[in-house]
This record gives structure tokens, sequence and C-alpha cells, in this order.
């Protein structure tokens, strides 16, 4: 490392400390105007009364804030239910929101320049560490020392990081009361783009684009020659910033919902849920186009381009989670677990999601149908046994959470019901496959060792046959690192793809089947 | 040499007969899983001193790179082995007792064969060099080398590797990986010489320096100095300098591993002697791999080759000898593949370092100087006879056929775009190449392309 990268890396450990810092400064306050901004008329005055001894209160933290305003509303709460009055009970969450609003003194005064001096140094820290990578050294990928790291081979720095992650998304799904300091952060920027302030998935969606940005540069240093690896990255860093960070939130600005066109049915979970179909049919045009352009890909998109392409369109060119597994997630591609085991605890977990994923789906749209006679409020509970495990748990806290334990296609390749979607048409009816060349290979294991889905891509090279694998994201790395030029990802004819008798070239004493 | 034996001669087929073999590198374990895969009944063992499992030499190097793990190496799960009764024994033979066939070791219990199968590899050459036996002087062919490697480059500021070969360049590049500084001694007048034509050769070589590696072209050891404790302090080249060192890599080449087998009834000579079925001169003996020396080598080959793909394919065509009517072993066009640093080799059928008539030559460099193709073909009759690559990756199957079905040089030009093998998106070159050889031998080739369908499917990749 030069004297630029570490000043880079020391600005961004800075900015680090300093952004986690945030959450334990400034000043908790919550007054009655503050209060009537965030509540709804019918609710103000009940909480008025209830939060009385909170109001005008100075708390230190946010923490002690969240605490007595949560014991405040359970009180209250709990009086209803034990005299039955249930519609009197307050079901709407305003923990975030009242908090957020209560946030006083240096951050919430100083939003921009702590943005700045966070978040913009962080990135500034990065790429300074980053841009000089590789200077003067001939083009090539360079994985040395990636087992010797203690951030890339779960040592103390990896096994730090992953609970880090993880410790964030439980607070960002579970008790994001607690980060509203880092929200106020970026208010300004979501007044901008939306027009309105920013929620915790607002800030996680600013957190996730830079995420991908500023690691899908560390791609292009990585990979500087290789072509497919540049214009896959080039592609995962537009579809992140376009559609799945500044088309919605300006959809939002336009008063339309909030859409990710590219988010696609069973990964949407909610795209079947009520209020998402009735927020699209009730948007005019676009909102028809939201409706029909996400079934005709589920239908269409999904089977055809995977046909012709193989998954690797969506996982490694467009999706959101790719994309982040992709650029942040690539020093821990070697972590996935190659067993024949993991494979086998794969295809049913995949499998297994998406069967959930349909059975609730088929339910909920049963049930709007049928007036709600079939299971009344049951899917709700559905959804959120889902929204919980899934969508949260697994997509989110496993997900990236894991990438230094585990690798950084956790949730791909364990959890993603499109994925298994996308791998059932891959594996049985698609163009794609990975070719390896004749009698090349020296079982040396770089392929098996750097492929993110855990596929034991050395199997089939040394005996000559094409990998095939519904699991395969087309990431191209293995061919990229393969040091005798075996591999190839290639759409051909259906015809011969699949060599279930390979054989090696340049033995010609027998027909030898490996 | 006779043709195929009879069955029965060849070697004992009884159900229950105890195939031992000792190494387990890629022959030897090519041929224990194919021997299995055709016999059910046999009871095979796997001898090796080295490591417990097999693992991938060609690897070593990424090891010690930090590329990967020992684990990672391992083509197989270590459940593969008892899942496929394939018995494991670690530990190194000591000697052979080709009566009583029985092996003794060095620490278990003596055990007993029907059949026996060498497998033994190769070893570091080594050239009597005043100082070789120093502390930090070394080979790399073991994993017990890769071990050592590791200690005595330890707090290294400088390190020597003799010999320009394959294995010297791999060595120079681990080395690199750890930001030592490396001084790179080859004998020859550019990088591998003796096997690479003279444009190749400048062209890795140029590559090498690139490396910030001190390449030293047309240099040899004379001896390596002591420091007084036993440790190497610097080498002497024939031309009297002296270079201050901490470690010295020796890759000189490599030559079979046969001294288990010295001074008994096995006849040898630079490796163990077989016949085209691997049958050594004592009855149910048989060797394969990098300690094998052919009586009469196969038509265009050498007479000992010690490359991962022949060793593989010895154990097939023994694995399938053992269990069928033996076949002589035939080995198709010749192929192999390296990596010179980041640019990557391939060549398919006979490229010598020099020829003469009738052969000629058509050679292109790409103007970077980082990729380049050569073909030699015959010249009155046009046939290819082979082919070197730099920087593209070309499909064997093509060239396989090409050179086995005598094919002109000019067809294979006209076609040589479907064979590539680079990833999607690379450039391309197959043009440029055309029109150098247009212009060199007044031809006027044109790539055949497939006629492209005018449909709109066409634009989706059908
Ligand atoms: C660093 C390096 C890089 C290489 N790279 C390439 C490459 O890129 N491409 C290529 O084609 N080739 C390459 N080679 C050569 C290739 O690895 C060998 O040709 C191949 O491994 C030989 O296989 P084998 O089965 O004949 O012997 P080996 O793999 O050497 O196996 C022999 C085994 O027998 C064991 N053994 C020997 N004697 C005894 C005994 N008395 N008791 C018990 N066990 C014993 C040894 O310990 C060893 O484990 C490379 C070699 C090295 C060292
Ligand atoms: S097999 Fe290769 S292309 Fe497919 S996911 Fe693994 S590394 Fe990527
Ligand atoms: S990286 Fe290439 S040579 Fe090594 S095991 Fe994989 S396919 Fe074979």
């Amino acid at each position: 490392m030069n004297i630029i990268q570490k000043v880079g890396l020391g600005l961004f450990l800075v900015s680090l400390l300093f952004f986690n810092a945030l959450l334990f400064m400034g000043e908790f306050r919550l007054t009655e105007q503050k209060l009537r901004e965030v509540t709804s008329e019918q609710h103000y005055e009940v909480l008025r009364q209830e939060l009385q001894p909170m109001l005008n209160k100075n708390y230190g933290s946010s923490f002690s804030f969240v605490m007595d305003f949560e014991s405040s509303l359970d009180n209250y709460n709990q009086r209803q239910e034990e005299s039955e009055q249930w519609d009197r009970v307050i079901w709407d969450d305003y923990t975030f929101a009242a908090t957020k609003v209560a946030s006083e003194g240096l951050v919430a005064q100083n939003k921009l320049l702590l943005l700045l001096l966070t978040v913009g140094l962080g990135v500034l820290g990065a790429l300074l560490n980053i841009l000089p990578k590789y200077r003067d050294e001939p083009t090539g990928i360079k994985h040395n020392g990636v087992m010797f790291s203690s951030n890339k081979s779960r040592g103390i720095i990896g096994i730090t990081l992953g609970v880090y992650l993880i410790g964030i998304y439980v607070l960002l799904y579970w008790f994001p009361a607690y980060i509203v300091n880092w929200t106020l952060l970026v208010d300004p920027l979501s007044r901008i783009l939306s027009g309105g302030p920013a929620s915790q998935w607002f800030l996680y969606g600013t957190i996730y684009t830079l995420a991908i940005l500023v690691m899908g540069v560390r791609m292009f240093r990585k990979y500087r020659g290789n072509k497919y690896q540049l214009l896959r990255t080039s592609s995962v860093m537009f579809f992140q910033l376009s559609f799945a960070f500044l088309i919605p939130e300006i959809l939002v600005l336009l008063n339309k919902p909030w859409h990710d066109f590219k988010n696609i049915w069973p990964l949407d979970y909610t795209f079947f849920y009520n209020y998402r179909v009735e927020g699209m049919l009730s948007s005019g045009s676009i909102g028809m186009l939201m409706f029909v352009s996400g079934i005709l890909l589920i239908i269409l998109g999904v089977p055809l381009l995977t046909y012709f392409y193989g998954k690797r369109w969506y996982c490694s060119w467009v999706c959101g989670c790719g994309g982040l597994a992709e650029t942040a997630g690539d020093p821990y591609r070697h972590l996935s677990d190659k067993s024949l085991n993991a494979w086998l605890v794969e295809r049913w977990m995949v499998h297994g999601v998406l069967v959930f994923a349909v059975v609730m789906t088929g339910v909920t749209i049963v049930n709007y149908f049928s007036g709600f006679a079939l299971l009344g409020q049951w899917t709700n509970t559905l959804h959120e046994w889902y929204g919980f495990l899934i969508g949260a748990a697994f997509a989110g806290v496993v997900g990236v959470g894991f990438y230094p334990l585990m690798g950084n296609r956790v949730w791909c390749r364990f959890g993603c019901p499109l994925a298994a979607y996308l791998g059932i048409v891959q594996r049985f009816k698609s163009r794609f496959r990975i070719t390896t060349n004749g009698g090349q290979c020296i079982s040396c294991g770089n392929c098996s060792t750097y492929c993110e889905m855990g596929i034991d891509v050395r199997w089939y090279a040394q005996r000559g046959q094409n990998i095939v694998r519904a699991s395969c994201v087309g990431c191209g790395v293995c061919a990229s690192v393969c040091p005798r030029g075996v591999l190839k990802l290639e759409n051909g004819p259906e015809q011969g793809r699949i060599s279930d008798i390979p054989i090696l070239t340049g033995n010609e004493s027998i027909n030898v089947l490996s | 040499m006779k043709e195929a034996k009879p069955i029965g001669e060849f070697c004992i087929r009884s159900k229950a007969r105890h195939v031992v073999i000792i190494g387990n590198g890629i022959s030897g374990v090519t041929c224990a899983r194919h021997l299995r895969k055709r016999d059910s009944s046999s009871r095979i063992t796997i001898v090796s001193g080295e490591t417990q499992h097999f693992f991938s030499r060609t690897a070593l190097m990424y090891i010690y790179m930090g590329h990967m793990k020992y684990e990672h190496t391992k083509p197989y799960e270590d459940w593969f082995w008892e899942k496929n009764r394939l018995d494991l024994v670690q530990d190194w033979v000591t000697s052979i007792d080709f009566e009583q066939k029985r092996l003794a070791f060095n620490n278990r219990e003596p055990l007993k064969y029907d059949i026996l199968v060498l497998a033994l590899g190769s070893k570091s050459n080594l050239f009597d060099w005043p100082g070789q036996d120093l502390q930090g002087v070394q080979g790399l062919y073991s994993y017990q080398d890769l071990q050592s490697m590791e200690v005595n480059t330890r707090g290294c500021q400088r390190a020597v590797v003799v010999g320009g070969g394959l294995i010297g360049i791999e060595m120079a590049e681990m080395l690199r990986s750890r930001d030592i500084p490396v001084t790179f001694l080859v004998r020859e007048q550019a990088f591998w010489d003796n096997v690479l034509p003279l444009e190749e050769a400048q062209l890795v070589g140029r590559h090498i320096r690139e490396h910030h590696i001190d390449l030293r072209l047309g240099a040899e050891l004379e001896r390596i100095l002591d420091d007084g404790t036993g440790n190497v302090k610097a080498v002497v080249t024939k031309d009297g300098e002296e270079i201050p060192c901490q470690f010295v890599g020796l890759t000189v080449g490599v030559s079979p591993n046969i001294d288990l087998v010295r001074n008994t009834r096995l006849e040898i000579s630079k490796g163990i002697l077989v016949d085209e079925h691997f049958a050594t001169n004592i009855p149910n003996v048989f060797a394969i791999g990098d300690c094998v020396e052919y009586r009469t080598p196969p038509p265009m080959r050498r007479p000992v080759e010690q490359v991962w793909y022949t060793g593989r394919m010895h154990g097939e065509t023994l694995a399938h000898n053992l269990a069928h009517e033996p076949v002589p072993y035939k080995p198709g066009p010749w192929f192999n593949s390296a990596k010179f640093l980041d640019i990557e080799y391939q060549t398919y059928g006979l490229v010598p370092s020099k020829w003469e008539e009738p052969v000629g030559s058509f050679y292109w460099e790409h103007p970077a100087g980082k990729k380049c193709l050569r073909l030699l073909f015959d010249n009155s009759t046009r046939q290819l006879l082979g082919v070197n690559i730099f920087g593209m990756r070309l499909r064997h199957e093509l060239f396989d056929e090409a050179l086995r079905s005598n094919t002109a040089v000019e067809e294979v030009l006209e076609q040589l775009h479907k064979a590539n093998f680079d990833p999607e998106f690379y450039d391309r070159h197959y043009a440029e190449i055309l029109q150098k050889f247009n212009q060199q031998f007044g031809t006027n080739l044109q790539l055949r392309r497939e006629k492209k369908q005018k449909s709109l499917w066409a634009y989706f990749g059908f």
C-alpha cells in the first residue's frame, strides 16, 4: 500500500467511526408541535395525553427516549386491551417518526455537513484506497494473500465485520428508531429526490447504492483488462443507481407508488399483495406499466432471456442483491462452501423458499378474489412470517451480514426464490453452459475456490464435462481465474449441452468416460 | 515391441486380488479411480508418504501465494476415498520385495500385493553445485518442499532462482507475490529457448522483466556461499559475480524418482522401463506417470514425459488394461499449457524451438507484445504440424481434430475464429492474423463466417 492508499484507508476508518458515533450524539426532545407533525389527527390527542410526562423533556440518547416512548404507548394499549376497547388501540408504529423529529442538536442542525464528514469522507477514503491499486502492475487478476488476510479469511477482522453488519441489519429491520440520526443525514437528499423526509429505507438505499458504486470501481481495478467483468460490473452499477435508487424516488415525487421496475416476483414478494396491486392500478398509465411489465417479466422475460443467456442476465448483470454481492461481496467470494453436502442443503432450501413464496402468493390472490372469505386475515399472518423470515432475516441479516463468514451469495444460493425459478429454467431449458477446453485442466482448484455459488467447477472441468448447474450465476470468475484457459461461458445450441458422458481429449488408447 | 498380450498373461485376474499403487499423484489416483469403476471386487490400496490425500501438485504455487489453501487443492473431498473403497496408506515405502510381493514401510507393518503399480513421480534435479545442501537452498516439487520454502523465505531480503523452466518462473512469481526481490538466473540466451522459438521466448522474457524480476540471461550458477552458520549467503555465477541472497531456488528440471527401485530386479534406465502397456520386466508390476521411460516411445514422443496430462492418460490406460484386454498406449496429438505470470500459453501439436526445411512457420504478434500465435506446417503438403498461442485461448478439440486429420494450414486459418475460446467481449484478432498470413504468403484467405440468419431471431442469439 502506498501512502495515498494508507491515507484513504485511514479516512475511511475515521469516517466509519464517526458515523457510528453519530448514533450517540445530540439530544431528543418531543414537543406537542413535533408530535402533531408525525401523528394522525385522531391519535394526536390521545398521544399528547399519554406522552405528557415526556413532552419537552430532554433525553441524552435515543435509547432512553425510545424506551420511555414505547412504555407509555404499551401502557396505554394494554389498558385498552384489558377493557376490550379494541378500536382505541393504536396499532400504528410511531416510534421511528417520533424519535426522528425529536432528535435535536448536532446532527439535526448539521445534516449536510455531517453527511459529508461521514458518508462523503468514507467514499473519498475508499476511493483513495482503491484507485491506486495495482498501479504499475501488468493486467491480470491477483488473488495474492487472500488466504492470509484476516478480513477475507474469517480472521478477527472478518468476523468482527460480519457481526457489525448483522447488528446494522437487526437495527435497520427491527429497531430503526435507534438509527434516526443516520436517516437525518440523508434527509436533504431525500427531499430533493422524492420530496419527503428520509425513512430508514432511503438511508439503506443510499448506502447500498454507494457500496455498489465504490466497490464497483474496485472491480474495475481488480479485473482491468477483462472485458466481461468490466461490462458486467458497469451493468449492475447502472441498474442499481437508476432502476433501484433514482427512479423509484422520482416516482414518489410524482405521487406514484415506489417501484423498482427490475425487481421481479418472487424476489419482489409483495408484488401481488393487495396494497401493491391497488397502488399500481390506481396510478394511471405509469401504474399500469408497472403492473404489466412486472407480469410480463415473470411469465415471458425470465424464461426467454434465461433460455438465451442463462440466469446470468439477471443475477450478475441486473439484480440489486447480485449487484452488491458482485461488488462489495467480491472480496469474500471464496468463502462459499463447495462440499456436496452444501449442495444438497442448497437444493432443499432454495426450492423450499420458492414453494413458500408461490403458495403464499397463490393464497393471497385467491383470498383476494374470494373477498377474503377463504382465509380472512390469515394471509396477513403468512405475509408477516414471510417478511420476517425470508424478506428480513434471510435476505438481509444472513444475506449480507454473512458475507465475511459464508461468502457473498448466501442469500442468492440458499434463499432467493427468483434464483430458484431462474435456475430451473437454466438447468432444463437454456442455451447457456460453461464449456471446458478438451483435456487442458490441471485440477488446480482455482475455479472451484473462487466460485461464489459454491459450485465445484473443477469436478466437471477435470473430466471434460460442461458445467450446467441451476445455481451458476454466470459471473465468469471461474473462467477468469483459470490459469490454463479451460473454461468458457457460452450460449449455444441446446444439443450436446449436457454432456453426461464426457470424453477428455488427448488419449486415443481407449474411449475413457471420466 | 510385441503386439497386444493375451489377457491371461498380462496380470493376475483373481476376484480378490490386491492392487497396490505407490504414489497418490495424478497418475496413481487416475488409475485407481478408473480401475474401481471397471472392477468392483479388487482390493485397491494407494500408498504415499507425501500427503494423506491426493492434491494437485500443479497448484503448489497458489498455496504459497495465498490464492488457495492446501484443502482447496484436493480434487476430491475426503469422503470420496472410503466411498469408493480406495484404501489410503500414508507412509514411505522403504523397499520392495518382488519375490514375496511385499512392501516394507518406514513405520507400519509390511503390506502384500498381487499387483503393484509404481507411480512414483519425479524429483528435482541437482548438479552437485558446491553449497547446494545449505539451509535456504531447495527445489520445488513436493508438499514438503513447499513447507520448507515457507520457512526458508521468512525474512528473506533477496532470492535467486536458478534455471529457466516452468517451475523456475513459477517460483519467481511466488516470491514476487510476497514482494521478495528475485534474481532469475537462466543459462540460455532467451527464456526457455530450448523449448520456445525465439520470438515467444523473448515475449515471455519481456513480461518477466515487466514484473520487476531481475532476469539474467546467459547466466550460470557456479557455487553457493555459506554465511558461516550453514545458511546461504550468496551465489556466485560463472562470470564471477556474487549475488547476495538468503534463498536459492534450484529449478533445473526434474527426473524420475526411482531411488526406491535402484539396484533391484526391476529394469530401469532414466526411468522405470515399460512397454506399451505399462508393464515392467517383472510380471504383475507396472509403472505410470513421471517415473516412466518408454522402451519404445509412441510416435513423435520423447521417452520420458513428465506432465500432468500424460500421467493422467497413463492412469486411464493402465486401469483399462488391468480390467480388460490390454490395449497399447496411444496418445493423441501432443498438447500442453502453462501460464507465464499473467500470460497464458497453450500449445497443440509439435512446435520445437528450431526447425528446418520442409517445415515452414507463420508468426503473428499483437502490437502490444503480449499475445502471439505461431503455426508450423509442412511447406510441401501444407499440413499443420503445431501451434503456439500466447495470451489467447483456442479450443483443444478443434486443433486435435485438425492435427489428426492432417488439415492444411490455410484451412485451419480460415476457420481460426471457430476455435476461439476467449471470454465473451474480448478483442478478436483472427482477421488481423489472416491478413498477415495473406501478406506473407501472397494468399487471399478469408475468414469463413457462418451465414447469419436474417430473421429477427438472429438478434436474440439463435
Ligand atoms: C510446481 C510444479 C508445477 C507443475 N505444473 C505443471 C503444469 O502446469 N502442467 C503440467 O502438465 N504439469 C505440471 N507439473 C508436473 C506434474 O505435476 C507432474 O507431471 C505430475 O504431478 C506427475 O504425476 P505423477 O502421478 O506421475 O507423480 P507425483 O504427482 O509426483 O506423485 C508421486 C507420489 O508418489 C509418492 N512416492 C514416491 N516414492 C514413494 C515412496 N517410496 N513411498 C511412498 N510414496 C512415494 C510421492 O511422494 C508422490 O506423492 C508441475 C510440477 C510441479 C512440481
Ligand atoms: S460456475 Fe463460474 S460463472 Fe458460474 S457462478 Fe461459479 S464462478 Fe460464476
Ligand atoms: S481453474 Fe482451470 S485448470 Fe484449475 S481446476 Fe479449474 S478448470 Fe482446471
